[in-house]
């Protein structure tokens, strides 16, 4: 830090003043205006913060904050780790990221996926994690062939970059190939109605999909599954050594986040850290800003699932207590959700039968017509609490959207 | 004809399936069903040649190269055009809609070959398209208002062989400066409102399988998407006088 010309060093401290006065205002965690100060009174900020740091990018269309997290957890044997817990993961956030944590020699970058070309260009970062691509919030994001083709370009300009990237997602795959080492990862893809045309010609894929394990290749051209160094395989992960890592331990639920588990074990022992000292570590992330969390309301067991994105809602029901436990589902149309709704038509509800399920969210009469025209009898309701107390006592699972995730977690509590 | 039965196409849900799509499928079944019609969907993948006994064929939105991909591949195959040709019923969103008239813009700016089905030619637009857009169908349709989402940058002209389906009320419709939303000439309809259309509009579902029926159907109660309708053409409308 004390190497950064006094201009940084300046830029820094402004914007960490910044930051604390949006938090005293009760804005947020701050990071975004303390980068945004920071980066315009030094636009190179980000290249002078990240420079002698060993940084990780972490990206994907679902699953980066939780990733960001386990990786950064599974580090800390390495020394301290700059990180942007708050998800704030743009370079706005990047820069307060590292700013905070100027003695760490360590950082793990979640990153927004159209940002990953520009933040690799101008941190150089050592390690970048790729892990899947899907449709998500069209009106406002970038569309994901464009975007996986921005990321082949950039890391074809990035040779002394590693990428760990998971193999089973076609997209994620072409988007890394143009890398020059990479380590593949067989995660998984549960969400395959974006892969089913090769990124490289066009042509048809040909795919292979049991539970335990995906593969495909391109009927028309070259392209195909790489083989995968590391595997996972129902509850283990098998390393590049053969052996057979259980990932009983990990705490957070789900196939999804065994796929999260599974690309931070590579990407840790890419820093030298070998499973058996990561998997500990892994198994202290019991929730991630709120995700997973189970709150305790009025005798009922609320346990809060953020899905996005139809990739997401299939994740989340994945995890659900077995049926016929009973489900909230709460909709917004906000700018962070994404103003469109069509997405709800991606996701096969029909997988909630025969379960009490309440509606309810700006958007429930949108979630009504598509549970309606799945066959899923639902209730809907003003706001959660209607749900909460019409549930008997016990466990309520709710999935939620982002902004609606975030009214819900502010009504029960943030601390929790 | 003899009895009611429908057959869907659903054309390459592999290349062009991007804001829920699925919902025009769905909602067609439905509305059929309901009505003690059966339906039966092929989900056509763009290595297999269009079915040639289709009633109604249903095409959606997608990016760029996809868009480019399906349709060559739809010109190459030709059984799209036969199926027009002979007065089948074809409901095309977005990309789709661009690719059923003479040209449409390509991901670098060229102009590209369509299939010519809709008297119809799109460009690229100065701006992109995004939020929910509201318009008064063709009268002769007999279709009420209709409200949907557009996200595109397109531009898209009609031509003397096809009319517009809608006057904009609310949004931006085709983006060539006419104030128009879609086009339709016979059976074959167009559309930038993507996604699940018919899921907001239960009117052009109807109209759809009226086209393929050959005849009037019995009305129906639009339960939650009719409420559905009338709750974004209030938010909407009021959000412009807002």
């Amino acid at each position: 830090m004390s190497d950064l010309p006094l201009r940084s060093q300046l830029a820094v401290a402004l914007g960490r003043t910044a930051a604390k006065m949006s938090r005293l205002a009760g804005k947020g965690d701050g990071s975004v205006i303390g980068g945004r100060i920071g980066l315009r009174f030094d636009p190179e900020l980000l290249t002078r913060l990240a420079k002698d740091r060993n940084l990780v990018l972490v990206s994907a269309t679902n699953g980066k904050t939780t990733t960001t997290r386990l990786i950064t957890s599974a580090m800390a044997p390495l020394g301290e780790v700059a990180t942007n817990a708050f998800g704030a993961n743009m370079p706005t956030g990047h820069v307060s990221a590292l700013a905070s944590a100027p003695g760490a020699r360590y950082g793990v970058l979640e990153c927004d996926e159209k940002y990953v070309p520009m933040v690799l260009a101008e941190t150089g970062a050592n390690v970048v994690a790729l892990m899947n691509l899907s449709r998500d919030q069209m009106d406002r994001a970038a569309e994901i062939w464009l975007l996986a083709g921005k990321w082949r370009k950039a890391l074809e300009k990035a040779p002394q970059t590693h990428v760990i990237a998971n193999c089973d997602d076609p997209l994620v795959t072409w988007g890394a190939s143009s890398a020059k080492s990479v380590t593949w990862v067989a995660a998984g893809q549960h969400w395959r109605e974006d892969s089913w045309c090769c990124p490289e010609c066009g042509g048809p894929l040909d795919r292979r999909d049991t539970e335990e394990d995906s593969d495909w290749r391109c009927r028309q051209c070259h392209f195909s599954r790489p083989r995968p160094d590391w595997s996972l395989r129902g509850d283990h992960v098998i390393d590049p050594q053969g052996r057979a890592i259980p990932l009983d331990s990990v705490q957070l639920p789900g196939r999804a986040n065994r796929s999260n588990a599974a690309i931070a074990l590579a990407v840790v022992a890419q820093f030298g850290v070998p499973p058996e000292r990561a998997l500990p570590l892994l198994a202290q992330v019991r929730s991630v800003a709120g995700r997973y969390t189970t709150v305790e309301h009025q005798g009922r067991s609320i346990r809060l699932l953020l899905s996005k994105n139809p990739a997401g809602w299939l994740e989340a029901f994945d995890v659900l207590a077995p049926a016929p436990g009973p489900v909230a589902l709460s909709v917004n149309a906000q700018g962070p959700d994404g103003r469109d709704t069509s997405w709800l038509w991606d996701v096969d509800y029909r997988i909630l039968r025969g379960r009490p399920v309440w509606v309810t969210g700006e958007r429930r009469i949108d979630l009504a017509a598509r549970l309606e025209a799945a066959e899923v009898s639902f209730t809907v309701v003003d706001d959660i609490e209607q749900a909460v107390l019409a549930v008997p006592p016990g466990h309520l699972d709710v999935i939620a959207n982002y902004t609606a995730f975030q009214d819900i977690r502010t009504r029960y509590g943030r601390a929790l | 004809m003899p009895s009611d039965r429908i057959k869907i196409v659903w054309i390459y849900p592999d290349l062009l399936s991007t804001y829920g799509d699925q919902g025009n499928t769905i909602m067609l079944e439905r509305r059929a069903a309901l009505r003690g019609i059966p339906t039966e969907t092929v989900h056509l993948r763009s290595d297999e040649p269009v079915p040639q006994d289709g009633d109604i064929y249903l095409l959606g939105g997608g990016e760029d190269r996809p868009q480019i991909l399906a349709a060559q591949r739809l010109r190459n195959d030709g059984g799209l055009n036969n199926a027009a040709a002979r007065g089948a019923v074809v409901f095309a969103v977005c990309a789709g809609y661009q690719i059923i008239g003479h040209e449409f813009g390509g991901d670098e700016g060229q102009q590209l070959p369509g299939l010519g089905i809709l008297d119809i030619r799109s460009g690229r637009g100065q701006q992109r398209a995004v939020g929910e857009v509201v318009g008064d169908v063709a009268a002769e349709l007999n279709v009420p208002r209709i409200t949907g989402f557009e996200n595109h940058q397109g531009a898209t002209t009609i031509g003397p062989n096809a009319r517009p389906l809608a006057k904009v009320v609310a949004g931006v419709g085709n983006g060539d400066g006419q104030g128009f939303e879609g086009a339709y000439a016979g059976k074959v309809l167009g559309t930038y409102m993507h996604g699940p259309a018919l899921v907001r509009n239960p009117g052009l579902a109807d109209l759809l399988l009226r086209w393929a029926l050959g005849h009037e159907i019995a009305p129906l109660d639009d339960s939650w998407a009719g409420r559905l309708r009338e709750e974004r053409l209030n938010a909407v409308l009021a959000a412009q006088q807002g």
